[in-house]
Protein backbone atom coordinates (compact mmCIF):
# COMPACT_ATOMS: atom_id res chain seq x y z
CA UNK A 1 0.00 0.00 0.00
CA UNK A 2 1.15 3.80 -0.92
CA UNK A 3 2.48 5.59 2.04
CA UNK A 4 -0.20 7.30 4.04
CA UNK A 5 -0.91 9.33 7.18
CA UNK A 6 -4.18 8.28 8.28
CA UNK A 7 -4.15 8.13 11.88
CA UNK A 8 -6.92 6.21 14.33
CA UNK A 9 -8.96 7.67 16.53
CA UNK A 10 -12.03 6.45 18.71
CA UNK A 11 -15.42 8.53 19.77
CA UNK A 12 -16.02 7.22 23.00
CA UNK A 13 -19.51 7.33 21.51
CA UNK A 14 -18.52 3.20 20.82
CA UNK A 15 -18.86 2.82 24.51
CA UNK A 16 -21.80 4.25 25.06
CA UNK A 17 -23.71 1.31 26.47
CA UNK A 18 -21.18 0.92 29.27
CA UNK A 19 -21.38 4.26 29.85
CA UNK A 20 -25.34 4.49 30.16
CA UNK A 21 -24.75 1.06 32.67
CA UNK A 22 -22.33 2.71 34.41
CA UNK A 23 -20.11 -0.28 34.36
CA UNK A 24 -17.24 2.47 32.74
CA UNK A 25 -16.66 5.83 33.90
CA UNK A 26 -15.32 8.16 31.47
CA UNK A 27 -11.72 7.29 33.02
CA UNK A 28 -11.84 3.20 32.48
CA UNK A 29 -12.70 4.59 28.43
CA UNK A 30 -9.56 6.19 28.23
CA UNK A 31 -7.52 3.62 30.06
CA UNK A 32 -9.32 1.43 27.60
CA UNK A 33 -8.12 3.46 24.56
CA UNK A 34 -4.59 2.91 25.51
CA UNK A 35 -5.12 -0.43 25.98
CA UNK A 36 -6.02 -0.89 22.78
CA UNK A 37 -3.38 1.23 21.12
CA UNK A 38 -5.60 3.84 19.87
CA UNK A 39 -4.12 7.26 19.62
CA UNK A 40 -6.51 9.77 19.31
CA UNK A 41 -9.92 10.05 21.36
CA UNK A 42 -13.36 11.90 20.10
CA UNK A 43 -16.01 13.19 22.73
CA UNK A 44 -19.93 13.60 22.63
CA UNK A 45 -20.24 16.33 25.35
CA UNK A 46 -23.88 16.04 25.84
CA UNK A 47 -22.84 12.47 26.01
CA UNK A 48 -20.19 11.88 28.45
CA UNK A 49 -19.28 15.58 30.43
CA UNK A 50 -21.86 16.46 33.15
CA UNK A 51 -23.25 19.80 32.60
CA UNK A 52 -22.40 20.47 29.26
CA UNK A 53 -21.76 22.93 27.92
CA UNK A 54 -21.18 24.46 31.47
CA UNK A 55 -18.74 22.75 33.04
CA UNK A 56 -16.13 23.07 36.03
CA UNK A 57 -12.35 23.99 35.64
CA UNK A 58 -11.81 21.29 37.56
CA UNK A 59 -13.20 18.56 35.17
CA UNK A 60 -10.83 20.44 32.27
CA UNK A 61 -8.11 19.82 34.56
CA UNK A 62 -8.43 16.35 34.96
CA UNK A 63 -9.55 15.72 31.34
CA UNK A 64 -5.94 16.76 30.53
CA UNK A 65 -4.02 14.74 33.32
CA UNK A 66 -6.04 11.87 32.14
CA UNK A 67 -5.06 12.60 28.45
CA UNK A 68 -1.20 12.61 29.48
CA UNK A 69 -1.43 9.87 31.99
CA UNK A 70 -2.70 7.23 29.00
CA UNK A 71 -0.99 9.13 26.13
CA UNK A 72 -3.66 10.34 24.01
CA UNK A 73 -4.54 12.68 21.93
CA UNK A 74 -7.78 15.03 22.04
CA UNK A 75 -9.27 15.14 18.56
CA UNK A 76 -12.73 15.74 18.05
CA UNK A 77 -15.58 17.13 19.94
CA UNK A 78 -19.17 16.44 18.96
CA UNK A 79 -21.70 19.48 19.27
CA UNK A 80 -25.96 18.75 18.63
CA UNK A 81 -28.24 22.10 18.31
CA UNK A 82 -31.42 21.27 20.27
CA UNK A 83 -33.85 23.97 18.39
CA UNK A 84 -36.76 22.84 20.71
CA UNK A 85 -35.73 23.73 24.06
CA UNK A 86 -38.05 26.37 24.46
CA UNK A 87 -41.68 25.85 25.23
CA UNK A 88 -43.39 27.67 22.26
CA UNK A 89 -40.59 28.47 19.56
CA UNK A 90 -37.81 27.68 17.93
CA UNK A 91 -34.24 28.61 18.86
CA UNK A 92 -33.24 32.27 16.63
CA UNK A 93 -30.19 31.56 14.58
CA UNK A 94 -28.52 33.88 17.05
CA UNK A 95 -29.51 31.58 19.66
CA UNK A 96 -28.23 28.69 17.34
CA UNK A 97 -24.93 30.85 16.67
CA UNK A 98 -24.37 31.39 20.47
CA UNK A 99 -24.46 27.82 20.75
CA UNK A 100 -21.77 27.07 18.70
CA UNK A 101 -19.80 30.01 20.00
CA UNK A 102 -20.10 28.00 23.69
CA UNK A 103 -18.93 24.55 22.00
CA UNK A 104 -15.74 26.68 20.28
CA UNK A 105 -14.63 28.06 23.89
CA UNK A 106 -15.40 24.21 24.76
CA UNK A 107 -13.51 22.63 22.61
CA UNK A 108 -10.38 24.67 22.60
CA UNK A 109 -10.41 23.71 26.68
CA UNK A 110 -10.90 20.07 25.78
CA UNK A 111 -7.67 20.54 23.65
CA UNK A 112 -9.44 19.65 20.01
CA UNK A 113 -8.89 20.78 16.85
CA UNK A 114 -12.12 20.20 15.44
CA UNK A 115 -15.51 20.52 15.98
CA UNK A 116 -18.49 17.82 14.41
CA UNK A 117 -21.30 20.34 13.40
CA UNK A 118 -24.63 18.35 13.30
CA UNK A 119 -26.40 18.69 10.11
CA UNK A 120 -28.84 20.92 11.13
CA UNK A 121 -27.12 23.74 11.07
CA UNK A 122 -27.08 26.69 8.10
CA UNK A 123 -23.93 27.75 6.01
CA UNK A 124 -25.25 31.25 7.54
CA UNK A 125 -24.49 29.86 10.58
CA UNK A 126 -21.31 28.33 10.20
CA UNK A 127 -20.08 31.70 8.15
CA UNK A 128 -21.16 33.84 11.79
CA UNK A 129 -19.23 31.59 13.42
CA UNK A 130 -15.76 30.87 11.60
CA UNK A 131 -13.97 33.61 12.32
CA UNK A 132 -13.86 32.44 16.03
CA UNK A 133 -13.61 28.96 15.09
CA UNK A 134 -10.25 30.22 13.63
CA UNK A 135 -9.14 32.53 16.30
CA UNK A 136 -9.16 29.47 18.56
CA UNK A 137 -7.53 27.16 15.74
CA UNK A 138 -10.42 24.93 15.36
CA UNK A 139 -12.12 24.06 12.44
CA UNK A 140 -16.15 23.45 12.30
CA UNK A 141 -16.78 20.09 10.45
CA UNK A 142 -20.09 19.54 9.26
CA UNK A 143 -21.47 15.59 9.90
CA UNK A 144 -21.82 13.90 6.53
CA UNK A 145 -24.58 11.42 7.23
CA UNK A 146 -26.95 8.79 5.90
CA UNK A 147 -29.43 9.65 4.48
CA UNK A 148 -27.74 12.18 2.60
CA UNK A 149 -24.73 12.15 0.97
CA UNK A 150 -22.08 14.71 -0.43
CA UNK A 151 -23.98 15.18 -3.34
CA UNK A 152 -27.39 16.19 -1.53
CA UNK A 153 -29.00 19.59 -1.91
CA UNK A 154 -27.07 20.76 1.59
CA UNK A 155 -23.98 19.08 1.05
CA UNK A 156 -23.62 20.76 -2.30
CA UNK A 157 -24.78 24.10 -0.99
CA UNK A 158 -22.33 23.79 1.99
CA UNK A 159 -19.75 22.65 -0.56
CA UNK A 160 -20.17 26.07 -2.43
CA UNK A 161 -19.86 28.36 1.20
CA UNK A 162 -16.74 26.38 1.82
CA UNK A 163 -15.37 27.82 -1.80
CA UNK A 164 -16.52 31.29 -1.91
CA UNK A 165 -15.53 31.83 2.24
CA UNK A 166 -12.44 30.11 1.59
CA UNK A 167 -11.11 28.93 5.06
CA UNK A 168 -9.32 25.84 6.02
CA UNK A 169 -11.95 25.82 9.33
CA UNK A 170 -14.35 24.89 7.72
CA UNK A 171 -15.18 21.13 6.25
CA UNK A 172 -16.80 17.89 6.29
CA UNK A 173 -16.61 14.95 8.83
CA UNK A 174 -17.69 12.06 6.90
CA UNK A 175 -19.19 8.82 8.30
CA UNK A 176 -18.62 6.04 6.47
CA UNK A 177 -22.64 4.79 6.95
CA UNK A 178 -22.89 6.26 3.83
CA UNK A 179 -21.26 2.89 2.25
CA UNK A 180 -23.23 0.45 3.78
CA UNK A 181 -23.24 -2.17 1.47
CA UNK A 182 -25.45 -4.46 3.05
CA UNK A 183 -28.06 -4.71 5.73
CA UNK A 184 -27.40 -5.17 9.30
CA UNK A 185 -28.15 -8.68 10.15
CA UNK A 186 -28.44 -7.96 13.60
CA UNK A 187 -31.67 -5.09 12.71
CA UNK A 188 -33.21 -8.33 10.90
CA UNK A 189 -32.40 -10.22 13.72
CA UNK A 190 -33.55 -7.91 16.01
CA UNK A 191 -36.35 -7.58 14.29
CA UNK A 192 -37.51 -10.94 14.54
CA UNK A 193 -37.45 -10.94 17.89
CA UNK A 194 -40.09 -8.25 18.35
CA UNK A 195 -42.53 -10.87 16.10
CA UNK A 196 -41.58 -9.91 12.05
CA UNK A 197 -41.94 -13.05 9.89
CA UNK A 198 -38.10 -14.28 8.50
CA UNK A 199 -39.67 -14.01 5.07
CA UNK A 200 -40.74 -10.65 5.38
CA UNK A 201 -37.06 -10.01 6.91
CA UNK A 202 -35.45 -11.66 4.07
CA UNK A 203 -36.97 -9.72 1.58
CA UNK A 204 -36.33 -5.97 3.38
CA UNK A 205 -32.50 -7.27 3.11
CA UNK A 206 -32.52 -8.50 -0.14
CA UNK A 207 -34.58 -4.89 -1.51
CA UNK A 208 -31.77 -3.15 0.48
CA UNK A 209 -28.91 -5.45 -0.72
CA UNK A 210 -29.81 -5.65 -4.16
CA UNK A 211 -30.57 -2.11 -4.38
CA UNK A 212 -34.49 -2.44 -5.27
CA UNK A 213 -35.98 -0.45 -2.37
CA UNK A 214 -38.69 1.07 -4.99
CA UNK A 215 -40.48 -2.66 -4.48
CA UNK A 216 -39.77 -2.84 -0.76
CA UNK A 217 -43.22 -1.87 0.34
CA UNK A 218 -45.05 -3.95 -2.19
CA UNK A 219 -42.81 -7.25 -1.40
CA UNK A 220 -43.60 -6.51 2.19
CA UNK A 221 -47.54 -6.53 1.10
CA UNK A 222 -47.40 -9.33 -0.77
CA UNK A 223 -46.04 -11.52 2.27
CA UNK A 224 -49.33 -10.41 4.37
CA UNK A 225 -46.77 -7.79 6.29
CA UNK A 226 -48.22 -5.91 9.01
CA UNK A 227 -47.99 -1.80 9.84
CA UNK A 228 -45.31 -2.52 12.43
CA UNK A 229 -42.63 -4.28 9.51
CA UNK A 230 -43.99 -1.15 7.01
CA UNK A 231 -42.63 0.99 10.04
CA UNK A 232 -39.48 -1.10 9.98
CA UNK A 233 -38.21 -0.38 6.35
CA UNK A 234 -38.20 3.30 7.99
CA UNK A 235 -35.37 3.10 9.38
CA UNK A 236 -33.78 1.43 6.11
CA UNK A 237 -34.83 3.90 3.65
CA UNK A 238 -32.53 5.92 5.77
CA UNK A 239 -29.36 3.97 4.71
CA UNK A 240 -27.38 4.63 1.97
CA UNK A 241 -24.95 2.37 0.13
CA UNK A 242 -23.22 4.86 -2.18
CA UNK A 243 -19.62 4.72 -4.26
CA UNK A 244 -16.83 5.26 -2.40
CA UNK A 245 -15.40 7.20 -5.28
CA UNK A 246 -18.05 9.88 -5.20
CA UNK A 247 -16.47 11.50 -2.35
CA UNK A 248 -12.82 11.62 -4.25
CA UNK A 249 -13.42 15.08 -6.03
CA UNK A 250 -14.35 16.71 -2.18
CA UNK A 251 -11.06 15.57 -0.25
CA UNK A 252 -9.68 18.89 0.42
CA UNK A 253 -12.89 19.33 2.68
CA UNK A 254 -13.09 15.70 4.25
CA UNK A 255 -10.91 17.03 7.88
CA UNK A 256 -12.46 14.20 10.06
CA UNK A 257 -13.99 10.27 9.36
CA UNK A 258 -16.67 8.12 11.55
CA UNK A 259 -15.20 5.07 10.67
CA UNK A 260 -18.92 3.91 11.68
CA UNK A 261 -19.30 -0.05 12.35
CA UNK A 262 -22.25 -1.89 13.71
CA UNK A 263 -21.02 -5.33 13.91
CA UNK A 264 -17.59 -6.70 13.67
CA UNK A 265 -17.82 -10.17 12.96
CA UNK A 266 -15.72 -13.14 14.29
CA UNK A 267 -13.49 -13.06 11.40
CA UNK A 268 -12.57 -9.44 11.79
CA UNK A 269 -14.89 -7.39 9.09
CA UNK A 270 -17.65 -5.08 9.27
CA UNK A 271 -20.83 -7.11 8.43
CA UNK A 272 -21.87 -4.06 6.36
CA UNK A 273 -19.59 -1.65 5.35
CA UNK A 274 -16.98 -2.82 2.84
CA UNK A 275 -13.83 -1.10 4.53
CA UNK A 276 -11.22 -2.99 2.16
CA UNK A 277 -12.89 -0.97 -0.44
CA UNK A 278 -13.19 2.63 1.24
CA UNK A 279 -9.41 2.71 2.88
CA UNK A 280 -7.88 2.52 -0.61
CA UNK A 281 -10.19 5.16 -1.50
CA UNK A 282 -8.84 7.50 0.88
CA UNK A 283 -5.37 6.64 0.91
CA UNK A 284 -5.21 7.63 -2.95
CA UNK A 285 -7.55 10.59 -2.05
CA UNK A 286 -4.49 11.72 0.45
CA UNK A 287 -6.73 12.20 3.40
CA UNK A 288 -4.37 12.46 6.67
CA UNK A 289 -7.24 12.83 9.28
CA UNK A 290 -8.46 10.91 11.73
CA UNK A 291 -10.31 8.04 11.48
CA UNK A 292 -12.29 7.07 13.83
CA UNK A 293 -13.67 4.29 15.04
CA UNK A 294 -17.67 4.10 15.79
CA UNK A 295 -19.71 1.40 16.73
CA UNK A 296 -23.34 2.21 16.90
CA UNK A 297 -24.51 -1.97 16.96
CA UNK A 298 -25.66 -1.99 20.94
CA UNK A 299 -29.38 -0.28 20.27
CA UNK A 300 -30.25 -3.71 18.08
CA UNK A 301 -28.66 -6.00 20.34
CA UNK A 302 -29.22 -4.84 23.76
CA UNK A 303 -32.64 -6.28 24.20
CA UNK A 304 -31.21 -9.53 24.37
CA UNK A 305 -27.29 -9.57 24.70
CA UNK A 306 -24.98 -8.22 26.89
CA UNK A 307 -23.08 -4.91 24.61
CA UNK A 308 -19.25 -5.60 24.18
CA UNK A 309 -18.05 -1.85 23.03
CA UNK A 310 -14.72 -2.57 23.87
CA UNK A 311 -14.32 -5.72 22.04
CA UNK A 312 -16.15 -5.06 18.88
CA UNK A 313 -13.95 -1.53 18.90
CA UNK A 314 -10.66 -4.02 19.38
CA UNK A 315 -12.11 -5.89 16.41
CA UNK A 316 -12.72 -2.59 14.78
CA UNK A 317 -8.91 -1.30 15.49
CA UNK A 318 -7.50 -4.23 14.44
CA UNK A 319 -8.66 -3.99 10.89
CA UNK A 320 -8.09 -0.35 10.93
CA UNK A 321 -4.32 -1.31 11.03
CA UNK A 322 -4.07 -4.08 9.17
CA UNK A 323 -6.12 -1.82 6.18
CA UNK A 324 -3.83 1.16 6.80
CA UNK A 325 -0.38 -1.42 6.64
CA UNK A 326 0.44 -0.25 10.10
CA UNK A 327 0.20 -4.26 11.15
CA UNK B 1 -35.48 1.40 19.84
CA UNK B 2 -32.73 3.35 21.58
CA UNK B 3 -32.09 2.00 25.28
CA UNK B 4 -36.01 1.05 25.48
CA UNK B 5 -35.37 -1.76 27.38
CA UNK B 6 -33.63 0.45 30.10
CA UNK B 7 -36.21 2.46 30.73
CA UNK B 8 -38.15 1.42 33.45
CA UNK B 9 -35.66 0.73 36.50
CA UNK B 10 -37.47 -1.64 38.79
CA UNK B 11 -34.84 -1.28 41.86
CA UNK B 12 -37.01 1.90 42.57
CA UNK B 13 -40.56 0.75 42.41
CA UNK B 14 -41.96 1.22 45.42
CA UNK B 15 -45.22 2.86 47.26
CA UNK B 16 -44.50 6.36 48.90
CA UNK B 17 -45.70 6.48 52.75
CA UNK B 18 -46.45 9.96 53.78
CA UNK B 19 -47.34 10.00 57.41
CA UNK B 20 -48.07 6.12 57.91
CA UNK B 21 -49.98 6.46 54.60
CA UNK B 22 -49.82 5.42 51.00
CA UNK B 23 -50.05 8.76 48.66
CA UNK B 24 -48.62 6.84 45.64
CA UNK B 25 -46.33 4.83 43.85
CA UNK B 26 -42.87 5.28 41.98
CA UNK B 27 -40.54 3.96 40.12
CA UNK B 28 -36.94 4.64 38.19
CA UNK B 29 -36.69 5.97 34.84
CA UNK B 30 -34.07 6.48 31.94
CA UNK B 31 -34.44 8.65 29.24
CA UNK B 32 -33.93 6.60 26.35
CA UNK B 33 -32.33 8.54 24.33
CA UNK B 34 -28.44 8.58 23.32
CA UNK B 35 -27.16 11.57 24.78
CA UNK B 36 -28.08 13.77 27.90
CA UNK B 37 -31.63 16.04 27.20
CA UNK B 38 -32.17 19.14 28.46
CA UNK B 39 -35.31 18.61 30.27
CA UNK B 40 -37.89 20.79 28.05
CA UNK B 41 -37.19 17.92 25.56
CA UNK B 42 -38.81 15.32 27.39
CA UNK B 43 -41.59 15.27 25.96
CA UNK B 44 -45.54 13.59 26.60
CA UNK B 45 -45.48 10.62 28.82
CA UNK B 46 -47.85 7.73 28.31
CA UNK B 47 -47.98 5.81 31.07
CA UNK B 48 -50.02 2.80 32.10
CA UNK B 49 -50.16 0.84 35.12
CA UNK B 50 -52.15 -2.72 35.19
CA UNK B 51 -54.26 -1.44 31.92
CA UNK B 52 -54.70 1.68 33.88
CA UNK B 53 -54.15 5.08 31.81
CA UNK B 54 -52.58 7.61 33.83
CA UNK B 55 -52.97 11.23 32.86
CA UNK B 56 -49.61 13.51 33.12
CA UNK B 57 -51.18 15.61 35.89
CA UNK B 58 -50.30 12.60 38.33
CA UNK B 59 -47.35 12.50 37.72
CA UNK B 60 -44.13 14.33 38.64
CA UNK B 61 -39.94 13.91 38.27
CA UNK B 62 -37.73 14.14 40.78
CA UNK B 63 -33.94 14.91 39.48
CA UNK B 64 -31.25 15.56 41.14
CA UNK B 65 -32.81 15.92 44.31
CA UNK B 66 -35.62 18.55 43.22
CA UNK B 67 -39.50 17.19 42.52
CA UNK B 68 -41.75 18.72 39.91
CA UNK B 69 -44.66 18.65 38.22
CA UNK B 70 -43.95 16.52 35.19
CA UNK B 71 -46.24 18.79 33.02
CA UNK B 72 -43.06 22.08 34.64
CA UNK B 73 -40.48 19.94 32.69
CA UNK B 74 -41.72 21.94 29.54
CA UNK B 75 -40.25 25.43 30.84
CA UNK B 76 -37.08 24.31 32.20
CA UNK B 77 -34.47 24.89 29.15
CA UNK B 78 -31.36 24.54 31.52
CA UNK B 79 -31.88 21.66 33.45
CA UNK B 80 -29.64 18.38 31.93
CA UNK B 81 -31.18 14.76 32.68
CA UNK B 82 -27.62 12.96 32.24
CA UNK B 83 -27.43 10.27 29.76
CA UNK B 84 -28.30 7.07 32.00
CA UNK B 85 -29.00 8.96 34.64
CA UNK B 86 -32.45 7.74 36.76
CA UNK B 87 -34.83 10.08 37.04
CA UNK B 88 -37.90 8.94 39.58
CA UNK B 89 -41.25 9.46 38.65
CA UNK B 90 -44.28 9.57 41.61
CA UNK B 91 -47.61 8.25 40.51
CA UNK B 92 -50.40 10.23 42.84
CA UNK B 93 -52.12 7.32 44.19
CA UNK B 94 -54.21 7.85 47.52
CA UNK B 95 -53.53 3.74 49.21
CA UNK B 96 -50.73 3.10 46.73
CA UNK B 97 -50.64 0.09 44.83
CA UNK B 98 -51.18 -3.48 46.59
CA UNK B 99 -48.73 -6.45 47.21
CA UNK B 100 -48.06 -8.17 44.14
CA UNK B 101 -47.25 -7.94 40.48
CA UNK B 102 -48.11 -4.86 38.66
CA UNK B 103 -47.66 -4.00 34.90
CA UNK B 104 -45.69 -0.65 33.85
CA UNK B 105 -46.41 0.12 30.82
CA UNK B 106 -44.63 3.69 29.79
CA UNK B 107 -44.21 5.36 26.42
CA UNK B 108 -41.54 8.11 26.45
CA UNK B 109 -41.47 10.91 23.70
CA UNK B 110 -38.19 12.91 23.36
CA UNK B 111 -38.24 15.80 21.43
CA UNK B 112 -35.29 15.82 18.74
CA UNK B 113 -35.73 17.95 15.84
CA UNK B 114 -33.69 15.94 13.86
CA UNK B 115 -35.45 13.25 13.97
CA UNK B 116 -37.88 12.86 11.66
CA UNK B 117 -41.76 12.16 13.20
CA UNK B 118 -40.39 12.05 16.37
CA UNK B 119 -38.75 10.04 18.89
CA UNK B 120 -40.70 7.61 21.09
CA UNK B 121 -38.72 4.66 23.59
CA UNK B 122 -41.10 1.86 24.72
CA UNK B 123 -40.53 -0.49 27.54
CA UNK B 124 -42.88 -2.96 29.49
CA UNK B 125 -42.04 -4.02 32.62
CA UNK B 126 -43.64 -6.51 35.37
CA UNK B 127 -42.81 -5.26 38.76
CA UNK B 128 -43.28 -6.48 42.47
CA UNK B 129 -44.10 -4.37 45.22
CA UNK B 130 -43.96 -5.53 49.05
CA UNK B 131 -45.76 -3.44 51.18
Amino acid sequence: MTVNKIKRCVSLYSFQEEYFLRKMTLEDMLVTCQELGIPGVEIIGEQMITGYPRISSSFFDQWHSWLEKYGLTPVCLDQFIFPQIYKNRLMTEDEMVASILEDIRVAKRLGVKLIRVQHSVTSRILERTVAEAEKAGISLDVEIHAPSTLESPFEQELVRTFERVDSPYLGFVLDLGIFTRRLGRIMTDRWMRMGMKPAVAKVIAECYDNRQMDKLEDDIRALNGTQDDLDATFLVKHLVNSDPRHILPYMKYIHHIHAKFSEMTDEGRDYSIPYEEIIPILVEGGFSGYLSSEYEGGWFIQDAFVVDGVEQVRRHQRMLKQLLGEA
Amino acid sequence: MVYDCYMIVGDDFKNVIKDGKATGYQFGLRIPYFSSVIVSLVGSTELKVDGETIPEERMSVTLYGKTSPKASLADDPVTRWEFGDIGLITVDCPGGLPSGEHTIDIRQEVKIGFITGGLFGHDIKKLSIQN
